[in-house]
C-alpha cells in the first residue's frame, strides 16, 4: 500500500510510493552485505531479506584462483544481485557485465553502518538529493547506499560521523525546514 | 483519531489506530476499540526454520499474548481463527520458503476482544506492505435475549448475550473469511447479524483508508 504516483510524458509510468523496512531481493539492485560465513569457493551474505546471499570469490575484479580477493567474516561488501527470484537462492557479483568493479568490493575500514526505511533510500537515491547537498556542505564524509535499506558513512571523526547518522535517520521524519534548520544549528556551532 | 459511528440501529463503538509505532518489527499497529486495545508486530518476509518451511508459500505463524498470565487454550484457538483468516488474504506464493510472524499483545479487554484483534492484524499487514489480495476486518455481534442485536459489544453486553458471533469480512464484496460462533442462535438471527455485521464492515475500511492516508501524508 502506498501513494500512487504518476508520471506523465512519453510512456507514461504509474507506480506505488511506499514506505516498507522489510527487503525483498531484485535483480540488479546495488545493496551493502555483511559476510556471515565463508563455505569454500562462496561467501555467504546476509542482506536483509528472507535467505542469506552468495557471492563467489572470483566475482571482483581482477580475481583469479590463484588472486583471491581477501574478504573476512563480518567484512561490508556493496554489490549487485544478478538472480534474485522467489525461487532461488539470491546471488551476488562485484563487478559489472564489462568485467570492471565500478565502485563495488570489500567496503573499507572504520566508518558506520545503519538501517533505514527502503522509502528514505529511495529519496536519497533520486538524482538531485537535496539531502546529501546540504550534508555534504556541512562536513566531508563518504557515503555508500544499499537499496537494502543500509547505509555505511565515514567522516573524519567518530563525532561528526555520528552527527551524520542522526540527520539521515532523522530525514524521514523531519519536513525539509526542520532539516535546514537543524543543519544550520549545527553548521553554526 | 476517535470515529463514532452511527449505523443504522447498530453502533460501533469510537476507534483509533496508530500505525509504524515499533521499531524493530517490519510492520505494527495498535488498534482500539472502546476500552479493548490490541498491538499488533508483524515479521516477514524472514527466514525460516526448515522444519517449518513450505516449498511453495510463505509459513504464517499468529502468537496471541493476553494482559495476563500466559497463553491458554483459548489464545490458542484465537490463533488458529487468525491464521486462517490471514493466510486467505496474503499472496504467500510470492515469498515461498519464507515465514511471516504477527505477534499480538491484548493491552486492555473491554468486550470484542477478537474482532479487535483481527482489525489490529490487518492495520499491521498494511504497515509491513506485504502483498494481500483484499483487506479484512472484524465485527463482533452480540444476539439479547429478546432477539435485538448489538454490534461492537462491551463486555457486560458479552455476557448478558445469548450468542456472540464474529465475522471475518473481506474488503472485496464483503465476502465472510472467517466467523465463530458462541452460544445459540437460529439460521435467520445469524443471517441478520451477518447482514448488519457488513454494514459495519463499509464504515470500518473506510477508517482504514483514513489511516492510512494520514499516515502518508506525514511524509
Amino acid at each position: 500500500c502506498g501513494l500512487l504516483r504518476h508520471r506523465p510524458g512519453a510512456g507514461g509510468a504509474y507506480w506505488v510510493d511506499s514506505q516498507q523496512k522489510r527487503y525483498v531481493p531484485v535483480k540488479g539492485d546495488h545493496v551493502i552485505g555483511i559476510v556471515t560465513a565463508k563455505a569454500g569457493d562462496v561467501f555467504r551474505l546476509d542482506v536483509g531479506g528472507s535467505e542469506p546471499a552468495s557471492l563467489s570469490y572470483l566475482a571482483f575484479e581482477g580475481a583469479t584462483k590463484r588472486n583471491r580477493p581477501n574478504v573476512q567474516v563480518g567484512d561490508l561488501i556493496y554489490g549487485q544481485f544478478v538472480v534474485a527470484n522467489k525461487d532461488m537462492e539470491p546471488e551476488m557479483v562485484c563487478i559489472d557485465s564489462s568485467g570492471k568493479s565500478s565502485g563495488m568490493g570489500i567496503i573499507g575500514q572504520d566508518g558506520f553502518l545503519f538501517k533505514v526505511s527502503l522509502g528514505l533510500i529511495r529519496k536519497l537515491l533520486a538524482p538531485k538529493c537535496e539531502i546529501i547537498q546540504e550534508l555534504s556542505q556541512l562536513y566531508p564524509f563518504e557515503l555508500v547506499i544499499g537499496m537494502n535499506g543500509r547505509i555505511w558513512v565515514k567522516a573524519k571523526t567518530v563525532q561528526q560521523t555520528l552527527i551524520i547518522v542522526n540527520i539521515l535517520e532523522a530525514c524521514e521524519f523531519m519536513t525539509a525546514e526542520q532539516r535546514k534548520q537543524a543543519l544550520a544549528k549545527l553548521s553554526g556551532n | 483519531m476517535a470515529v463514532e459511528l452511527d449505523n443504522g440501529q447498530c453502533r460501533l463503538r469510537p476507534f483509533s489506530c496508530e500505525l509504524g509505532l515499533l521499531s524493530r518489527p517490519d510492520g505494527s499497529a495498535t488498534f482500539l476499540q472502546g476500552d479493548t486495545s490490541v498491538l499488533a508486530g508483524l515479521y516477514g518476509p524472514a527466514e525460516a526454520k526448515v522444519s517449518k518451511e513450505l516449498p511453495d508459500r510463505a509459513a504464517l505463524e499468529v502468537l496471541l499474548r493476553p494482559k495476563v498470565g500466559l497463553p491458554g487454550v483459548l489464545e490458542r484457538s484465537r490463533e488458529q481463527l487468525l491464521r486462517q483468516t490471514c493466510e486467505a488474504v496474503i499472496l504467500g506464493v510470492l515469498h515461498p520458503r519464507t515465514a511471516i510472524s504477527l505477534v499480538l499483545q491484548v493491552l486492555s479487554d473491554a468486550g470484542s476482544l477478537l474482532s479487535c484483534c483481527l482489525n489490529a492484524a490487518c492495520m499491521a499487514l498494511l504497515d509491513a506492505g506485504l502483498p494481500l489480495n483484499a483487506l479484512f476486518c472484524g465485527v463482533t455481534c452480540a444476539l439479547q435475549p429478546d432477539g435485538t442485536i448489538l454490534l461492537d459489544p462491551t463486555a457486560r453486553q458479552e455476557q448478558e448475550a445469548r450468542a456472540i458471533l464474529t465475522f471475518a469480512i473481506a474488503s472485496n464484496e464483503r465476502k465472510v473469511l472467517m466467523t465463530t460462533t458462541k452460544g445459540s442462535c437460529s439460521v435467520e438471527e445469524m443471517q441478520q447479524c451477518l447482514a448488519a455485521a457488513q454494514r459495519a464492515a463499509t464504515t470500518i475500511f473506510q477508517f482504514y483508508r483514513d489511516s492510512v492516508r494520514r499516515r502518508y501524508s506525514k511524509s
